[in-house]
């Protein structure tokens, strides 16, 4: 290598000068700040107060479902709930989580470049977002709304009286909240690339950061001028998806799945992001298979443009066209498939250091791969019209999102804790957490499947009481859910006054932001990095390390 | 790949090249203006998916209803729809001189084309606001006040009141999308009367110059499959 007279940033102290958090403290320091650090920190608060507001919601319904009679909510009430919980958990946490809080932070770090491109754009997309939460929680205090996340017309246009209109309106400037941090992330991974970082040494964290980008800026828009017109319908009393006119209601649902199904990439992408950043950190290895696992977050984005119609298999569709798209589901597994491979095989004669962040990725892999699998199921036509709108379904999507997007969303947190604040985490509080959400999470879902198999309908408050020993099962899972879920925020936020200090680098991993002082200082980098090495070059790299240890 | 790109970055001084519009997060002024431009294409490509949903249901509808479209069309001026297009059209010319101007450091020039241009544009949207009132008048708004009958095949009324739905959806999110360009003419001509624009900066007048121009376009397909489809 020609590299050798190049000054290599990794292994020299940064000098320790203020950082990101002591230049300022004042609030509209905060408030009006465009360092994407503070925007992330900024959507972190954001979207666990969100998380923890779409899980009381989860958590009244599991109470509600203790008991086969109705008793605790009413049909209404709880119809508003499960409405409510889907659109905090789908549009208010999930969507911006892994994005807005961790790619804000780390991404510009991970390039090398001291801002994203266009930060004053990223602070509007904070304030969007806000904007947005700020109509859902309007909305949960008047009286909520009650057609399901997904605004199914021609109920939520014509005949649901709560309050649908600001609810879409919610969801629709969040969406350009979205897009706008797609477009910032775009454009830094074009533009902001550190001299040296080419396409194939980026962090496998980039290029499914850059993958979830794409599929925000391509879908998300189809989303906003689908509610546009929801909107528009509601106002005027008529609209193109009115069947008294001549309207389809059917386009509704596939506009609107044209939307949500990448927008389900739009969740599990950044995950995966975090599941390889974390895999080859705590095996001190080179993720296996970098290029197929690169290439498959862009294969993801474009197949998941392709799938939308499985949800549709039992609106009316045809049967040719069912084929097709159940033949096109199939394919969506198998570039999620050589990502779960390649990390495996990665762990594969490793010496795997069991740190929380890595239980996580465990838990992250096993459930991750039981979300799919039943997916297959559901992408299966013949399979899916016995399972569809029930609590099969419910389970398939919650071990996608919950055991697969929120675990990888705990592995970050913990994993660039020490980065973001300085501080470690207690290790002994976060192994028992992490273990508690991985019993609670198996103990909630699994019955799910069991229970969706034999005939439980999704979205009602009362059922059949044969069901009810698997739904106590479940609800006794949520309990413990919730308290690996809250120890986090007691713990973490303990760590933030009395956690060991992190020095830059405490986890020996080869990253650009492992290379800066914990926390960063304001522009991230006190001389711009020039970058020589291919990613995750730990042979290489652990030997430098020892070698300037030895000086 | 050992290679290590050599960068221009390197070898300008920081302190050398402090242009004042040089953002802190950028190495110099030539970085600065790729990304702003790409940003706009990134968003252009987001506004194509944007009215491509529209678009899309539009087709579908067009096919299933093809009397109630045509009908639906004649109540459509063309002549106007015509002039307006023309309108438009030079629009978009004055919007690319002012680039020029911007660019050659033209100052009271640029700051002339963009008033042309968003006279042109104001001239648009207020022709768009004459036929929305005259379709309303007729009572053709989509609604409560759609009164309107077609009288020789009263079997085409609800399809052309779904045409409408389809016309007032169209037209006036171009319209609105018209009304934040024209808000940001105002904002880049007060700069360019500054004397911000220079052949070393002027990307901000070029990304405007790429909005209107993509707005313009979706008029060219919105006139045709609007008033032209009979
Ligand atoms: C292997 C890839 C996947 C396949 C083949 C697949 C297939 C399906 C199918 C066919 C349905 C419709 C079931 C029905 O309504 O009857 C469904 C529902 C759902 N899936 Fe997946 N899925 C996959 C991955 C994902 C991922 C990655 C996520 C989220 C991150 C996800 C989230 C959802 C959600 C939210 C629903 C339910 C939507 C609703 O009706 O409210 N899926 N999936
Ligand atoms: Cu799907």
């Amino acid at each position: 290598m020609t590299s050798q007279t190049l000054h290599d940033v990794r292994f020299s102290e940064p000098p320790r000068t203020r950082n990101y958090l002591n230049v300022d403290y004042g609030v509209f320091s905060w408030l009006l700040t465009r360092d994407h650090k503070r925007i992330g920190i900024l959507y972190l608060i954001s979207v666990t107060t969100m998380f923890f507001v779409g899980g009381f919601f989860a958590f009244m319904m599991r109470l509600e479902l203790l008991t086969p009679e109705g008793d605790l909510l009413t049909s209404d009430t709880y119809n508003k709930f499960f409405t409510l919980h889907g659109i905090v958990m789908i549009f208010f946490f999930l969507i911006p989580a892994i994005p807005g809080a961790l790619g804000n932070f780390i991404l510009p770090i991970m390039l090398g470049a001291k801002d994203l491109a266009f930060p004053r754009i990223n602070l509007l997309s904070w304030y969007l977002y806000t904007i947005g939460a700020i109509f859902g929680v309007y909305v949960i205090v008047t009286g909520g709304v009650d057609t399901g996340w997904t605004f199914y017309t021609p109920f939520s246009t014509q005949y649901s009286n709560t309050k649908v209109f600001a609810t879409t309106l919610g969801a629709f400037i969040t969406g350009f909240s979205s897009i706008l941090t797609g477009l910032n992330f775009i454009v830094t991974t074009h533009r902001m690339r550190a001299p040296g970082l080419t396409w194939f040494r980026l962090p496998l964290f980039v290029w499914s950061m850059y993958a979830t980008s794409v599929i925000i800026m391509l879908a998300t828009p189809v989303l906003a001028i689908t509610l546009v017109l929801l909107m528009v319908e509601r106002t005027l009393g008529v609209g193109i998806f009115d069947p008294t006119i001549g309207g389809d209601p059917v386009l509704y649902q596939h506009l609107f799945w044209f939307y949500s199904h990448p927008a389900v990439y739009i969740m599990i992408l950044p995950a995966m992001a975090v599941i390889s950043e974390c895999v080859a950190a705590f095996t001190r290895k080179r993720v296996f298979g970098y290029t197929f696992v690169a290439y498959s977050s862009l294969a993801i984005a474009f197949l998941s443009f392709l799938v939308w119609a499985h949800h549709l298999f039992v609106a009316g569709i045809s049967l040719y066209s069912a084929m097709i798209f159940s033949f096109a589901s199939m394919l969506v597994a198998v570039p999620s498939a050589i990502k779960i491979f390649n990390w495996t095989a990665t762990m594969y004669h490793a010496s795997v250091s069991w740190q929380t962040p890595m239980l996580y990725v465990m838990g992250f892999i096993g459930l991750f791969t039981i979300g799919g699998v039943t997916g297959l199921f559901l992408g299966a036509l013949g399979i899916d019209v016995h399972v569809h709108d029930t609590y099969f379904v419910v389970s398939h999507f919650h071990y996608i999102m919950v055991g697969g997007t929120v675990m990888a969303y705990l592995a970050g947190i913990h994993y660039w804790w020490p980065k973001i604040t300085g501080r470690m985490y207690p290790e002994w509080w976060a192994r028992l957490s992490a273990l508690l959400v991985f019993v609670g999470f198996n103990l909630t879902f699994f019955p799910q499947f069991i229970v969706g198999y034999v005939g439980m309908p999704r979205r009602y408050h009362a059922y059949a009481p044969e069901f009810q020993v698997l739904n106590v099962l479940s609800t006794a899972g949520a309990t413990v859910l919730a308290v690996g879920y809250l120890l986090p925020m007691i713990y973490l936020i303990w760590s933030l006054f009395y956690g060991r200090k992190a020095g830059s680098n405490p986890w020996g991993a080869v990253g650009l932001e492992w290379a800066t002082t914990s926390p960063p200082p304001l522009e991230n980098f006190h001389e711009t990095p020039v970058v020589t090495w291919e990613a995750y070059d730990y042979p290489a790299f652990l030997k430098a390390m020892r070698e300037t240890q030895h000086v | 790949m050992s290679d290590i790109t050599v960068d221009s970055r390197e070898e300008t001084p920081h302190a050398h090249h402090h242009h004042p519009f040089l953002q802190h997060h950028f190495e110099d002024l030539g970085q600065q203006h790729e990304a702003s431009t790409l940003g706009m294409w990134v968003f252009v490509a987001q506004e194509i998916l944007f009215f491509g949903g529209i678009f899309a249901a539009y087709a579908i509808y067009r096919t299933m209803y093809p009397e109630a479209w045509s009908a639906g069309a004649h109540h459509q001026n063309w002549f106007i729809g015509a002039v307006n297009t023309a309108v438009l059209i030079g629009s978009s010319l004055t919007m690319a001189l002012a680039v020029w101007a911007a660019q050659t450091s033209r100052r009271m020039l640029t700051v002339w084309m963009l008033l042309a241009t968003l006279i042109l544009g104001s001239i648009f949207v207020g022709v768009k606001g004459y036929e929305y009132y005259d379709h309303i008048h007729h009572g053709l708004l989509p609604g409560q006040s759609f009164t309107y009958v077609h009288a020789e095949n009263p079997a085409l009324t609800p399809g052309i009141q779904l045409f409408m739905v389809f016309y007032f959806s169209m037209t006036g999110l171009h319209a609105l999308h018209m009304i934040v360009g024209a808000g940001l003419l105002l904002w880049f001509m007060y700069r360019a009367w500054r004397g911000d624009f220079g052949p070393e900066y002027y990307a901000p007048v070029e990304i405007m110059g790429l909005y209107w121009h993509f707005v313009d376009i979706v008029w060219i397909f919105l006139f045709p499959l609007l008033y032209l489809s009979h």
